[in-house]
């Protein structure tokens, strides 16, 4: 009996011991991934919507469809950016747009006033269909927030605006400008507003913000003397002139000759 | 044998059996842990699905049914890491209308955890992004962007460390090169760092110091460039560091079918994984973690 009750102090303190010994090896026994799964789960029409969610965004997707489905004005005729070798019916609606919806805050912030605009062809994300047109025409032609730029340049930075078009073969919105490509696709015969081009003279070209920086390649841009933000976004451009009238000016009147 | 004897034999053997029994929870079986990481990236705040006459992406998307598929595996796994890789805002009018706010009051409702910026969070300027950030119930990280000059100065950290059952994850984010393509007015004093000299710094931070189990890039610099192989990206992010487990990429919209493979600069393979664009999708990553010696030393399997 006493031998065997010594024994079990023996035994006793080897537990602790053990336990002792195992709860350090437990501690610094760091966790290592042993195995990785990964998947993709493509969200289609057989998952089931969340109602809370949806609930929620509910007030705000009728707000904006109620907005954006109001009829603002008439289109008399597809405006698309597919059709054209050196301008677009679209083209030359928004480059349009864009000089007389900037010019009055121009001219009353700067005493100055707008000669050209220049938009670029990529900008144009989709068509405006024949009808009535909405907010979410701009939406879908404009989507990014754009704002127009006012760059002042002088006259022979305009020749190479025009050798940038030529060279580009791109019907980029152009209006204010006109001019003739010759035989060996070089512009001739320079006129802004009607008037010959002169060198030396200062132009006011209305563009983007993101052109202004030199974007797609408009390096022509960047040379500029003096630059104008007004502050206003390309896209509410549009929307404003939508709620200008009743039905979209579209003029078509020929900006480059070939010869 | 006398009444005394017996309580310490009682007492000894118990104390072995429950030896026993600790090891066996701690070494054993139960100590596998199971961490889920979910995750998105240039959502542009596509809220709604897409229409059915959609000509790329019919029925596709949508914020309430991705919820759902949240929800039904945070009650398989309740260990669930809800991540996003930036370019979180623009590319509906939700974004024009309201600047944000839905889409991340929306995100919080789904209990998302940290996130990214990518270039188009700017979009707003730096103070469209302040001005929703109290939407916002969950962190955003940033290492490379300096914000130390602008209104975010304080908001957004380098990185986050989560402890999930146990399991400390640390998650630091990275932005895309913003001159060229965020204009300046919109990112103002905000600095531009080198991704792959802070990553390397944000790897050491996390594993060496803070002794992180996982280590996880949330990335906006793109997954890689075929026509600038030389631009950095999350394959040569992967490559020319160490101690990154899993790099979430973002902003080049590229749909992997699965996460890529990389070995980084010890060899170790590394994770990439970036799930295209506008909530089509959801990434899901598992990581089965074990402090068992004998499991350990097996390594580990990626099964993708």
């Amino acid at each position: 009996m006493v031998n065997l009750k010594n024994y079990n102090v023996v035994l006793k303190h080897f537990v602790l011991l053990l336990t002792f010994i195992s709860l350090i090896a437990c501690s610094s026994q760091k966790y290592q991934v042993t195995k990785i799964e990964g998947k993709k789960i493509g969200i289609t029409e057989t998952q089931q919507s969340k109602t809370e969610i949806e609930n929620y965004i509910k007030p705000y997707r009728e707000h904006i469809d109620k907005d954006l489905s109001e009829v603002l004005a008439y289109n008399p005729e597809t405006l698309d950016k597919s059709k054209g070798e050196w301008q677009t019916n679209i083209g030359c609606f928004l480059a349009d747009i864009t000089i007389e919806k900037s010019n009055p805050i121009f001219q009353k912030r700067e005493n100055k006033t707008i000669d050209i605009c220049l938009l670029n062809h990529g900008g144009i994300r989709t068509l405006i269909p024949k009808g009535n047109v909405t907010a979410r025409n701009a939406y879908e032609v404009m989507p990014f927030e754009n704002s127009a730029i006012i760059v002042a340049l002088k006259g022979e930075q305009i020749i190479e605006l025009a050798n940038h078009i030529i060279a580009e073969k791109k019907p980029h919105p152009l209006s204010g400008l006109n001019f003739t490509v010759s035989k060996d696709l070089k512009a001739t015969k320079l006129l802004v507003q009607g008037k010959p081009l002169e060198n030396d003279k200062i132009y006011y070209v209305v563009t983007s913000d993101y052109l202004s920086n030199g974007g797609d390649n408009m390096a022509f841009f960047k040379k500029g003397i003096e630059k104008f933000d007004i502050d206003y976004k390309l896209r509410n451009i549009m929307i404003d002139y939508f709620k200008d009238v009743d039905t979209l000016r579209i003029n078509n009147d020929v900006r480059i000759i070939k010869e | 044998m006398k009444r005394r004897d017996f309580i310490q034999k009682t007492v000894a053997s118990s104390a072995l059996l429950s030896l026993t029994g600790l090891s066996l929870s701690s070494f054993k079986s139960n100590d596998l842990k199971h961490i889920t990481i979910l995750h998105t990236n240039d959502v542009h705040s596509y809220i709604d699905p897409f229409p059915a006459d959609h000509p790329r992406n019919p029925n596709m998307g949508g914020v309430a049914r991705r919820a759902s598929l949240i929800e039904t595996i945070r009650k398989e796994n309740p260990n669930v890491l809800l991540l996003d890789a930036g370019d979180i805002f623009q590319g509906t009018p939700y974004f024009n209308y309201y600047g944000g706010e839905l889409e991340f009051k929306l995100m919080s409702m789904m209990g998302y955890d940290v996130a990214t910026l990518g270039n188009h969070d700017f979009d707003n300027g730096i103070d469209g992004f302040y001005a929703q950030l109290h939407n916002a119930k969950f962190d955003f990280v940033s290492a490379n962007y300096d914000f130390k000059n602008t209104i975010l100065d304080g908001h957004v950290k380098p990185y986050k460390i989560k402890t999930i059952d146990s399991i400390k994850i640390g998650i630091f984010g990275l932005g895309v090169e913003l001159e060229g393509l965020v204009d300046k007015k919109n990112y103002k004093e905000t600095v531009y760092n080198n991704p792959i000299e802070v990553a390397t710094d944000m790897a050491r931070i996390l594993k060496q110091e803070e002794k992180c189990d996982l280590v996880i890039c949330l990335s906006h610099i793109g997954f890689k460039y075929k026509e600038d192989p030389n631009k950095v990206c999350d394959i040569l992010l992967a490559k020319q560091t160490k101690d990154i487990d899993l790099i979430i990429g973002g902003h080049t919209h590229t749909f992997l079918d699965k996460p890529i493979i990389e070995k980084n600069s010890e060899g170790k393979q590394v994770l990439i994984n970036q799930v295209g664009c506008y909530g089509l999708n959801l990434g899901r990553i598992d990581f089965y973690l074990s402090n068992d010696k004998e499991l350990q030393s097996q390594g580990k399997s990626i099964v993708v």
